[in-house]
């Protein structure tokens, strides 16, 4: 659904050259729920932009939605949906009417935007003026606008920014239901981690304009910092040597594994064995900030 | 031409569910009237100073309404709306035109009240001349709403708009000769005026009001006007279909 390689885009800024996004290579396949990660000025906007059609790359290819970003930006633009960081609808205007103008631009039938309206809860609010909407509902307005010609391929650029904690799980719906009920390939751009983790099969950590990793949240989890296991034992000081690489605190000891729950068993099985009693045991599964921080010795939460 | 009939319809909404801001949108040119109008009684020499006032008016409404365009799109700019259009398969210069053609449509409405009103004053025309008068005014509205959406694209904020379309419509308009002659002044002032491209379509509106078809202004105005104003279209175009860059 999308190729891209050596996408770049530089700026001028003073007069002096800044790259944004320094040459990335892309792919997303058909279905995919993809999530690009990083801190605010990674470049993950810029990349987003340059796909969605909205900036000219200064390096690099595109395919699109079986469209060349380069020399056919129309084309593309007729197959995907975006939904930027702003609001799409023009304050001035009423909802039904921005949705109305929007399926005659795509030439999508009109009754689409009676169905998405009703879909997405905007019918009592249909005749209103965008301005009076709330923040969740201009969002979903957001999502008609951006979905009312059924995109193979949508975008959307930090979907949940600004959004209260109650929008913000009915925003997820949304997006999940765009893939699971609508079919489409959805490519999203966001800095939270827990975002990134319960929506995405699959997520591209970018840091300074490059791609730094990429893989299903566990796989990042896991290939990174692995799990970390925490064990309250009779004998700590013998028990650390039955686990590579722990740490002594107390009665405690800590140390990491790629899998907790597959390392477990036979590990408790050895210390029984070697007859130290264990007498609590915890794992926490690692966080995409862990992942962060290992790949790029920065916290994400830092960089937002 | 489809895309522009879309967008000129997004553009004229907000302004048929307001029609009061057509008028409140006059209230300045129905003061320079009322107001600075008769004052030009001994100045204007022979007949009625209005014949000789309102086409200015007008001429003044096409260079400062329409040239504050510019700030209806800086919302749009802001909000994401005009991304949101960017990402549809609408043409660049229908997102530009359609915005211009309603600016074009308030602005001969609010010409033509002008000239309704004014004849309670006493100013007389036929419709056959006001109306040729209008599509002066449509053409020269266009170019210079083209130009502020171009500019406010480019500026992208109220604070960096307002100063250069200040900068620029005032001296367009003190050199041209909308609400004094020109030919009161010193020579000096005079030669610049004729340089203002702006002063020919002023003369060439009163020549036109006044059905005086021997003037050369009556064609050397429309002249520039069409010219100016193809430039700008041109350059608004050109700075919509680059947003991307």
């Amino acid at each position: 659904m999308i190729k891209a390689r050596g996408l770049a885009r530089t700026f001028s800024v003073r007069g002096r050259p800044v790259e944004a996004v320094a040459g990335i290579d892309l792919d997303v396949q058909p279905g995919e729920l993809v999530g690009f990660l990083g801190p605010n000025g990674a470049g993950k906007t810029t990349t987003l932009r340059m796909l969605a059609t909205l900036l000219r790359p200064t390096a690099g290819e595109a395919i699109v939605a079986g469209h060349d970003l380069r020399t056919d930006p129309a084309g593309v633009r007729r197959r995907i949906g975006y939904l930027g960081q702003g609001n799409g609808g023009g304050s001035d205007q009423r909802v039904r009417d921005e949705a109305i103008i929007q399926a005659k631009l795509y030439r999508a039938p009109l009754r689409r935007v009676t169905e998405l309206i009703e879909e997405f809860e905007l019918t009592d609010v249909a005749d209103r003026l965008v301005a009076t909407l709330s923040g969740g509902q201009k969002r979903r307005l957001d999502i008609v606008l951006g979905m009312i010609h059924q995109p193979e391929l949508i975008f959307l650029d930090e979907p949940s920014t600004g959004l209260d904690p109650q929008s913000r799980g009915n925003l997820w719906q949304h997006v999940r239901r765009l893939r699971d009920e609508h079919g489409a390939t959805v490519f999203l751009t966001t800095h939270y981690l827990d975002e990134a983790d319960a929506l995405c099969d699959r997520i591209l950590v970018i840091d300074h304009g490059r791609i730094v990793a990429e893989g299903t949240p566990d796989e990042l989890k896991s290939t990174v910092s692995g799990d970390l296991v925490s064990l309250t034992v009779s004998d700590p000081a013998r028990a650390a040597g039955h686990c590579p690489g722990a740490t002594v605190r107390g009665n405690q000891i800590d140390f990491r594994v790629p899998r907790g729950d597959t390392a477990l068993p036979g590990l408790l099985g050895d210390l029984a064995a070697a007859d130290i009693t264990v007498t609590s045991v915890q794992t926490h599964r690692p966080t995409l900030d862990d992942v962060f921080l290992t790949l790029t010795g920065r916290s994400l939460r830092d960089g937002s | 031409m489809r895309d522009i009939g879309l967008m000129f319809l997004r553009a004229v909404r907000p302004t048929l569910r307001n029609p009061v801001m057509l008028i409140v949108g006059i209230s300045q040119p129905l003061l320079y009237l009322v107001l600075f109008g008769p004052l030009l009684n001994h100045v204007a020499g022979g007949g009625s100073s209005w014949q000789w006032f309102v086409p200015g008016v007008m001429v003044q409404m096409a260079l400062f309404g329409t040239s504050y365009a510019g700030f209806g799109l800086i919302p749009e700019i802001r909000s994401g709306a005009l991304e949101r259009l960017r990402v549809t398969p609408v043409s660049r210069t229908a997102l530009l035109l359609g915005r211009v053609l309603r600016d074009v449509v308030v602005l001969v409405v609010q010409c033509g009240l002008i000239a309704a009103l004014s004849t309670i004053l006493g100013f007389r025309g036929t419709i056959g001349q006001i109306l040729l008068g209008l599509v002066l005014m449509a053409v020269v509205g266009a170019g210079v709403g083209a130009a502020s959406y171009a500019l406010a694209l480019k500026l992208k904020q109220e604070y960096a708009l307002a100063p250069v379309l200040t900068s620029t419509m005032v001296p367009l308009m003190l050199l041209s000769g909308v609400l004094l002659p020109m030919s009161m002044g010193p020579a000096w002032l005079h030669d610049i005026a004729r340089i203002n491209p702006l002063s020919h379509v002023v003369d060439a509106e009163r020549a036109i009001i006044a059905g005086q078809w021997h003037d050369t202004a009556v064609w050397l105005g429309p002249l520039l006007g069409v010219a100016v104003t193809v430039v700008c279209v041109m350059w608004a175009v050109r700075t919509f279909r680059r947003l991307a860059d």
